[in-house]
């Protein structure tokens, strides 16, 4: 048993850290305030090798480790949920070509992502099919060399920026979940079309978009896995994916309680500081625990990633639903601090807990992982 | 980073399981029902070598460190609540004051049986006025030459009664606060030690709990463990360590209401709003256990860990009492009936958000930490 991070692991969340204070910090209010994707950010994040923190260094990564992965998504995220998402999706676009590419299709499609020339995304849900992903109708038939891709995808985080998308559809739609397949498309050979979706409660800086397929080509050589194995693949992407979106809500959690900590040090009612009441310290006291409790489970399932354990599915889902849980009680308790500055926009809270609840919602909703964890204990 | 327990320690836990399954569990209903001390489990556990975990080998002990501390509890807990509590109070604030303060001779004279169990420890500090307050005890220590001569009252003493001997804080110095407490250790069989007042319990009724009345008790000064005023040092850190234990015991309660319910709903129709009801369990257990292995793990490498553990303690009590109500509700009618696992881990539960610092006090605790 060992709790300590490692040296490496140490010196990237340093250097991620250092970064974010000093370039992403300042930005985050006006890009919430815009809702414009930070393409500087990005830029920012691919040259300093952030972009790369999700794949081995054999395919022109630095890492690969969910560890890493989730300490770099909760730096970024104590400062900004939008940047935050910059790195996490880059990871969920990555997993599919990682768990399930060719040794082939990982030398080709990986460099490009971990460079940062180009940003993933990842297409499962649909209009009519969301926590009930195997009910998609996104067609892909098979012609000769390549498939030709019909349907339309709903919520895709970064699905109108990314450069590289995996798509996941149906190649034998009455075989239902044992009839899809995933495909990684290029937006310069097989382009889609992405309808922007406005006026989100929070994370507003990162596009979430509406995707349509009219006749989209993909190569065969861009299949990933086996006919039909599209399912298991999506299911499995998102059991690695899943401690990072409790890294994003630990991330938001953290941010808004260093802002709320030091505030209630300064502020001053009925002749001295709010601190000093023991109604505020108790709130703290339960908001940094329930912070620790959660940062716990978050790095437990990372490392489960890590080692490939066994009950992977059933901590993934612990994490993401404890996590994303106490992130948006600790934020609303932390604009709770701050009193009516807690609810005006020149304060960081606010957008804080706005940013929290897609954490409870999006990569399977909180009910969908109570479903999953379910399912572990009682089989 | 590695949160798996290391093999050396995943041993220990399954040699703890087998005696806590096979000797200690199968009495736990009739301890609880007729309030009778849990012998069988005691001497099982004597027997394993369970009440030496933290004292070093060459005292008699297993030498092992605070998660196979954490781990043997929880085992113990899942399998009998009021068992746990005696082995933990004997083996962190019952033994650790002689192990961490002792002199040498102090040590050599009460490890050796405190570790075979032959001697069961005890922690004497609350007072009928001095609960979460307990710098303001009033148990006086009264300086004779070469000996001091205790009075006063101790209450809501664990193992009172059956302990061999009592770590107990009294008033040495002029100062009214802290500094003026200093800690001994007062055999249960000296002249003037009386077990006054015994307790009807809700839950843990197994463990004897009482007054302690000290009546011009003699003890030598050689029994007076570190300096005059060191007393209420010598109980925090005690109480630190102790804290990791009572994290144990609740992480054992949830986990048993946890199975419980699991194999409750596996035997019967469910619907999804049970499912979900054990799924939230389960999470929030995983997050306790991880906390209370965290500030355990801190404790095994000589690293700062009060706030760990005060954060530990409140997280995994509170979240043991919420899954002990929830397995009543998912038990229905049936989980309140007496002989009923589900109503007696939640009298069980109560007492350790209550007891080594109520959970409002380990908020003070963790919040006079962060605002330091």
């Amino acid at each position: 048993m060992d709790f300590e991070f490692s040296e490496e692991q140490i010196a990237i969340r340093d250097t991620i850290r250092e970064l974010v204070q000093d370039k992403v910090a300042p930005r985050a209010a006006e890009i919430d305030e815009k809702s414009e994707y930070p393409k500087d950010i990005e830029k920012l994040f691919a040259e300093n090798g952030i972009l790369g923190i999700p794949f081995p260094e054999q395919y022109g990564g630095i890492s690969g480790s969910s560890v890493s992965i989730c300490m770099g998504i909760e730096e970024i995220a104590k400062a900004c949920a939008t940047s935050s998402l910059i790195l996490a999706v880059q990871a969920l676009g990555a997993y599919p070509i990682l768990v399930a590419g060719s040794e082939e299709q990982k030398k080709r499609l990986c460099p490009p992502l971990a460079s940062g020339e180009k940003v993933a995304a990842y297409a499962l849900s649909e209009t009519g099919s969301g926590s009930d992903a195997a009910a998609m109708k996104t067609r892909a038939v098979r012609h000769g060399n390549e498939y030709v891709l019909n349907g339309t995808k709903q919520f895709i985080s970064g699905g109108s920026i990314a450069g590289t998308l995996v798509v996941f559809a149906q190649t034998d739609p009455e075989a239902n979940q044992r009839g899809i397949s995933a495909f990684v498309l290029e937006r310069e050979t097989s382009p889609w079309k992405a309808d922007k979706l406005e006026h989100k409660l929070g994370i507003r800086g990162f596009p979430t978009a509406q995707l349509v397929f009219e006749d989209v080509k993909v190569p065969v050589a861009n299949r990933l896995g086996e006919e039909g194995t599209g399912f298991k693949l999506a299911l499995a992407v998102l059991d690695r994916s899943r401690p990072g979106i409790g890294a994003q809500a630990l991330g938001i959690a953290e941010g808004a309680f260093d802002y709320a900590l030091n505030y209630v040090k300064e502020r001053k009612q009925f002749g001295q500081a709010i601190a000093s009441f023991q109604g505020i310290q108790f709130m703290l006291a339960d908001i940094a625990t329930q912070i620790e409790a959660a940062r716990h489970l978050v790095y437990r399932a990372a490392t489960k990633v890590d080692a490939k354990a066994t009950d992977l599915t059933k901590v993934a889902a612990m994490a993401k639903l404890f996590a994303s849980d106490m992130a948006m009680r600790v934020t609303t308790d932390c604009v709770q601090l701050l009193g009516g500055y807690g609810y005006i926009s020149d304060y960081p809270v606010e957008r804080m807990m706005r940013d929290a609840k897609i954490t409870q919602i999006y990569e399977g909703t909180n009910q969908i992982q109570r479903v999953v964890i379910a399912r572990s204990l009682l089989r | 980073m590695d949160l798996d327990l290391a093999p050396q320690h995943a041993n220990f836990r399954d040699t703890v399981r087998e005696v806590a399954q096979e000797v200690v569990r199968p009495h736990a209903v009739e301890v609880d029902r007729d309030h009778r001390f849990p012998d069988e489990a005691i001497d099982a556990a004597k027997a394993a070598g369970l009440l030496g975990v933290l004292i070093p080998r060459e005292y008699g002990g297993a030498g092992l460190d605070a998660i196979a501390f954490a781990v043997c509890i929880e085992e113990l807990a899942q399998a009998c609540a009021s068992t746990s509590v005696i082995v933990d109070v004997h083996t962190s604030v019952g033994s650790e004051p002689i192990l961490l303060f002792g002199t040498e001779e102090q040590k050599r004279r009460w490890l050796p049986p405190l570790a075979s169990g032959e001697l069961l420890g005890a922690f004497a500090l609350t007072e009928p006025a001095s609960g979460s307050d307990a710098a303001s005890l009033k148990m006086s220590a009264r300086r004779d030459g070469d000996r001091y001569v205790l009075n006063g009252t101790k209450v809501f003493i664990t193992t009172i009664g059956r302990a061999g001997l009592y770590i107990v804080f009294a008033r040495t110095g002029p100062d009214e606060r802290a500094a003026g407490v200093s800690a001994f250790v007062v055999p249960a069989d000296a002249p003037g030690v009386r077990v006054g007042q015994l307790f009807k319990k809700m839950g843990l009724r197994g463990s004897p709990t009482g007054e302690l009345v000290l009546e011009d008790v003699v003890v030598p000064a050689a029994n007076r463990l570190a300096a005059e005023g060191q007393g209420f040092t010598v109980a925090m850190r005690a109480l630190d360590s102790g804290r990791i234990g009572i994290s144990g015991q609740a992480l054992g309660i949830a986990q048993a209401a946890v199975d419980e319910s699991r194999a409750l709903l596996q035997g019967r129709g469910r619907e999804q709003g049970d499912e979900f009801m054990l799924a939230d369990m389960a999470t929030r257990l995983e997050s306790a256990r991880l906390l209370a292995y965290h500030a355990a793990w801190l404790c095994s490498r000589g690293r700062p860990f009060t706030r760990q553990a005060s954060m530990a303690k409140l997280h995994c009590t509170d979240t043991a009492m919420a899954i002990a109500l929830d397995g009543v509700q998912l038990a229905g009618e049936e989980g309140t009936v007496g002989g009923s696992p589900f109503e007696r881990h939640v009298r069980d539960a109560k007492a350790l958000q209550i007891y080594e610092g109520s959970n409002q006090v380990q908020r003070i605790v963790i919040a006079r930490d962060l605002l330091s």
